[in-house]
This record gives structure tokens, C-alpha cells and sequence, in this order.
């Protein structure tokens, strides 16, 4: 029943956003955005940093409410709910943060074990089953009993991505997974979260801002900035979009809409200081 | 500029109250939080070990020094007037009364109150409180309600442990060292420490200052910046608030106590 819905195409969206404003204090972050995430896709939200890439993903699993719009992750609209039905949702749901988020006094077994322990009465056998499962879909079942702190970036995200798996989720949402990471454990993180999507049948929503690996993985992009969606459609699509904006991101140009210089006063009259006579 | 310091204070002002809201809302959620009996004992068992039995060495040995001093600065007084043997009740009582519940409260800030701060606090910057939420398991129940337990049951029994400790230093140095009369230095404690007045009382106390230690050590690892410079200011602010609430409530404690005893 998870995907592939064959009802039409508005029920064969896991996570539809409409009209969602939100504001951080007196900062704007979205204003009036709507996207529809499909079921089984791979979709990756772009954008430059600080237009809340990641806080989209906050949205989404509730851990931030919006001043107005609605999130609807398979039928529930997350603003609205309760905090019990809230995290009844969230069981749905996998996240990978940027750091991996390990628990830093449990091993790595324990770390995937965690949410089997929390929320399911499986015995210890079938646990550790499990737990060895997962560990083996990430490469990892070798390092089941070392510490978070004896890991590296990259194999603390892929312990991270096996405890996010362990419930069996939906869907799994990656800040940043390929940030900070050496080529080969980025290659492995690509071919990882294609395969999770393939073989588990999942929602993958990736925030990143690696152009290459996002083309590379992608079923669907959307562009943010300034608090809007500018760009969406297919890798090709987006990369053929005409406006500037799109084109200075995907093509990592220093200057343009976006601009090099941080708002300041005129530069001559800075250096002359006759700003503050 | 007048406006502009208005503004400031009201914005301070409003803050403060923000944050007492916040932090009474953290108490309510941690004292009122009972589920899975089974796994809750473990998880406050855990961290009863964590924080209590932990700082059983600091607690011992500043207790035993603290009782032997104590010995001899009273030793000292009172033989001047003939009264040594009113040793045994002058240690016992500042021990029971107000040394006890009070120094072991200072000690158990900076061990036990920095630590939880720090480990919360610490949790929260490396995104692993949002991580739990995530996986639809409350922080507050699983992180920060065993922790403020375990320093709450903790507290009284470290005082206990302070206090017999003292008396044994003071005992050692008094009777053992300066030849006061063994029989005279317990038969005299025990006609002159009242039970309730001064033992039940010096444990409302420490149970008090447990309370308040826990708390201001979870809401500020809880509330705590992100950042490692947030960490070591809110590290700091628990010792620091805790023990001048501590000495606070002390007078106050003791004025309400003792303030009859004439």
C-alpha cells in the first residue's frame, strides 16, 4: 500500500505543501510555497545556503509550525496534529542529519537498535536481526560494536542512514547527506540512497546543495530562494531553466541575482566616512 | 536614547519571564512523566549511577575533611572553657543542620549539576535531542526527566552520606587525635540531636536544594545554545545560579525552621 497508488495523480503524492508561510522572528523564510512530493521519487531541494533548506525538512516532520499553510505527509496535515499523533507520524518518517545525529554514549548496534527498542516488543533475537540487517545494507555489519566517536564522517552518516531505516519508514528525509565528504564516501552515499529508494520502495527527499550528485540521483528538483520555489521539474528540465537565478546555482557563478557583495552602503562614501558625519 | 533603554528593558524584562516559563513548563513535563514503569526505572537506575554514585568520592572526601576540621577548630574553643566534651553535639549539629545539606549541594553542582548540564547541552548542539524527536521519542522523557529524578532521589542520600562522614572525621580528630572522652563525645550527641528538629530538617533541605540543583541543570542543558560557546555559558550559569540559589534558600530554609529556637 506504500506506493504506487494508481488513483491519479494528486493521491500518488506522499507530501503535498500548500501555500506555507513561515517566519523566523521578523525573518521571511517562506512565503507562500506549494510542492508536491511523489511516492517512491527521489527529490532533491536545492537552493543557496540560509534560504532553509534544512528547515523545510523541519516542517515537514513537525519539529517547527508554520504562521500559516498546510503540510500534508500521507494524509495527515502535520501543523494540526496533536503531539501524540505527531510522533505516531513521525514513525513513518526517517531523517539523516547532517552530523549523523549518533547517540555518542551507545555503540553502533545500540544506535540502530534504538528506535526497535523504543517503539516496537521484539525479543532480542529478532532485534539483533534486524539491526544486523540494516547494518548490512549500509556495508557497516563489521563495525557493529565500535563508537560513534571511532567513526568517520561518512560511515557515522551510513550508521545514521541504517537506525533511520530500521522502523521501515515511508519516507526518509537527508540534510546535507553529501556535504563535507571525501569522493568515494559521497560515491557510496549516492549509490546508497538509490538503492534504499529502489529496494525499500521509499520517499526520498535529499536537501543538498551539490549540483553534480543531485543531477546524478534525482527523479525531481526543486530550486528555493528567496523564500519561493523558482525552478521544479525533471534534473534536465532544471538545468535547461532559462531565469538567472537557476542558471547562476546550477552553473556556480560568483555573481548574479544572487549577489557577491552583502547589502552595504555606497563604497566610495564608506571609505570617505561621510556616512557618519 | 531613553526610548531605546525602555525598549531594552522591556525586552530583557519579558525574556526573563520567557525563560521562567519555559523552564517551569520543563519541570511540569519531567515530574509528571510516567511511562513504561519498566523501562523508566532502568533509564533512572542508569543515571542514579551516573549522578549519584559518581559523586560519592568528592562527597566522602569533603565530608570526612570537613568533619575533622570541625574537631579541631571546636576542640580549640571549647577546651578554653572546660566544654570539650561538647564536641561530639557541636559537630553534629552544623554537620545536620547546616553544612551537611548545604556544602554537599555546592559540591554536588559543580560534579553533578555541571555534568548534566553539559551532557544535555552537548546532545542538543550535535542535533541528537532532534534526532530522538525524529524517531518519535520525547527527549524530555527519555533525556531530561530521568536525569532530573536521579539528582532529585540522589541529593538527600549524598547529604546522609556527607553528614556521617563528618562526624566519623570529627570523631577521629576530636577523640582519636586530641583525647576527648569517647563516651562524652557520643553520649552527648545523642541527648542533644533531636531527630526531627535536626536531622529530618537538614534532609527537607538537601531534598529541597536536590530539587532545585536538577532543575536549573536540565532547563539550562535543555535551553542551552547550540554552540559550544553555548554550552560552556549555560555550563557555567548552572553552577553559578545553583549555588547562590542554594545559599538563598539555605537562609530562607533555616528561618523557618530554626528561626523559633531561641
Amino acid at each position: 500500500m506504500q506506493h504506487q497508488n494508481t488513483a491519479g495523480e494528486t493521491t500518488n503524492n506522499l507530501i503535498e505543501i500548500r501555500d506555507l508561510h513561515f517566519k523566523r522572528g521578523d525573518r521571511v523564510i517562506y512565503k507562500n510555497i506549494s510542492m508536491d512530493i511523489p511516492r517512491g521519487k527521489i527529490t532533491v531541494i536545492m537552493g543557496p545556503s540560509g534560504t532553509g533548506k534544512t528547515t523545510l525538512l523541519r516542517l515537514i516532520g513537525g519539529q517547527l509550525r508554520p504562521q500559516s499553510g498546510t503540510v500534508i505527509v500521507d494524509g495527515d496535515n502535520i501543523p494540526t496534529l496533536s503531539t501524540d499523533k505527531l510522533f505516531q507520524v513521525r514513525k513513518k518518517m526517517g531523517m539523516l542529519f547532517q552530523s549523523g545525529a549518533l547517540f555518542s554514549t551507545l555503540s553502533v548496534f545500540e544506535n540502530v537498535a534504538f528506535p526497535l527498542r523504543e517503539h516496537t516488543h521484539l525479543s532480542n533475537e529478532i532485534i539483533r536481526n534486524i539491526v544486523l540487517m540494516k547494518l548490512q545494507a549500509v556495508g557497516l555489519r563489521g563495525a557493529r560494536d565500535l563508537m560513534p566517536s571511532e567513526l568517520s564522517g561518512g560511515m557515522a552518516r551510513r550508521v545514521a542512514l541504517a537506525r533511520a531505516i530500521a522502523l521501515d519508514p515511508l519516507m526518509i528525509m537527508y540534510d546535507e547527506p553529501f556535504a563535507g565528504q571525501d569522493p568515494i564516501s559521497m560515491g557510496v552515499l549516492v549509490e546508497l540512497i538509490n538503492q534504499l529508494n529502489k529496494t525499500l520502495g521509499l520517499t526520498s527527499i535529499i536537501v543538498s546543495h551539490d549540483v553534480q550528485e543531485a543531477i546524478s540521483i534525482a527523479d525531481q528538483i526543486f530550486i528555493i530562494a528567496d523564500g519561493t520555489v523558482i525552478a521544479a521539474g525533471s534534473p534536465d528540465e532544471v538545468l535547461k531553466d532559462p531565469t538567472a537565478t537557476v542558471q547562476q546555482f546550477m552553473k556556480g557563478l560568483p555573481d548574479g541575482p544572487v549577489p557577491f557583495h552583502y547589502p552595504a552602503p555606497d563604497y566610495e562614501k564608506d571609505l570617505m566616512g561621510e556616512l557618519h558625519a | 536614547m531613553l526610548k531605546e533603554n525602555f525598549r531594552q528593558l522591556g525586552e530583557n524584562v519579558l525574556s526573563v519571564q520567557a525563560s521562567f516559563g519555559r523552564a517551569g513548563l520543563l519541570l511540569l513535563q519531567s515530574i509528571f512523566t510516567i511511562p513504561r514503569p519498566l523501562k523508566a526505572a532502568r533509564l533512572l537506575i542508569d543515571q542514579i549511577f551516573q549522578i549519584g554514585v559518581l559523586s560519592l568520592l568528592i562527597i566522602g572526601v569533603a565530608g570526612m575533611f570537613i568533619g575533622m576540621v570541625l574537631g579541631l577548630q571546636g576542640y580549640t574553643i571549647l577546651v578554653k572553657f572546660g566544654a570539650d566534651s561538647a564536641l561530639g553535639p557541636m559537630i553534629a549539629l552544623s554537620l545536620l543542620r547546616e553544612l551537611g545539606p548545604v556544602v554537599a549541594a555546592l559540591l554536588f553542582a559543580g560534579r553533578a549539576g555541571s555534568a548534566i548540564t553539559a551532557e544535555i547541552g552537548l546532545m542538543k548542539a550535535t542535533e541528537q535531542l532532534s534526532s530522538m524527536e525524529m524517531m518519535a521519542v520525547n527527549p524530555v522523557h527519555r533525556i531530561v526527566a530521568p536525569r532530573f529524578w536521579a539528582g532529585v532521589i540522589s541529593m538527600p542520600l549524598l547529604a546522609i552520606i556527607f553528614n556521617a562522614l563528618g562526624i566519623l572525621g570529627g570523631y577521629l580528630v576530636g577523640v582519636e587525635w586530641l583525647g576527648v572522652d569517647s563516651g562524652g563525645f557520643w553520649s552527648s550527641m545523642q541527648a542533644n540531636v533531636d531527630w526531627y528538629q535536626d536531622i529530618f530538617n537538614g534532609l527537607i533541605k538537601s531534598l529541597i536544594f536536590g530539587i532545585v540543583i536538577s532543575w536549573i541543570s536540565v532547563y539550562k542543558g535543555y535551553d542551552s545554545e547550540p554552540t559550544s560557546a553555548g554550552i560552556s555559558l549555560a555550563t557555567t550559569q548552572t553552577v553559578v545560579y545553583s549555588s547562590l540559589a542554594v545559599l538563598g534558600l539555605d537562609f530562607i530554609l533555616t528561618a523557618l525552621m530554626f528561626g523559633d529556637l531561641h
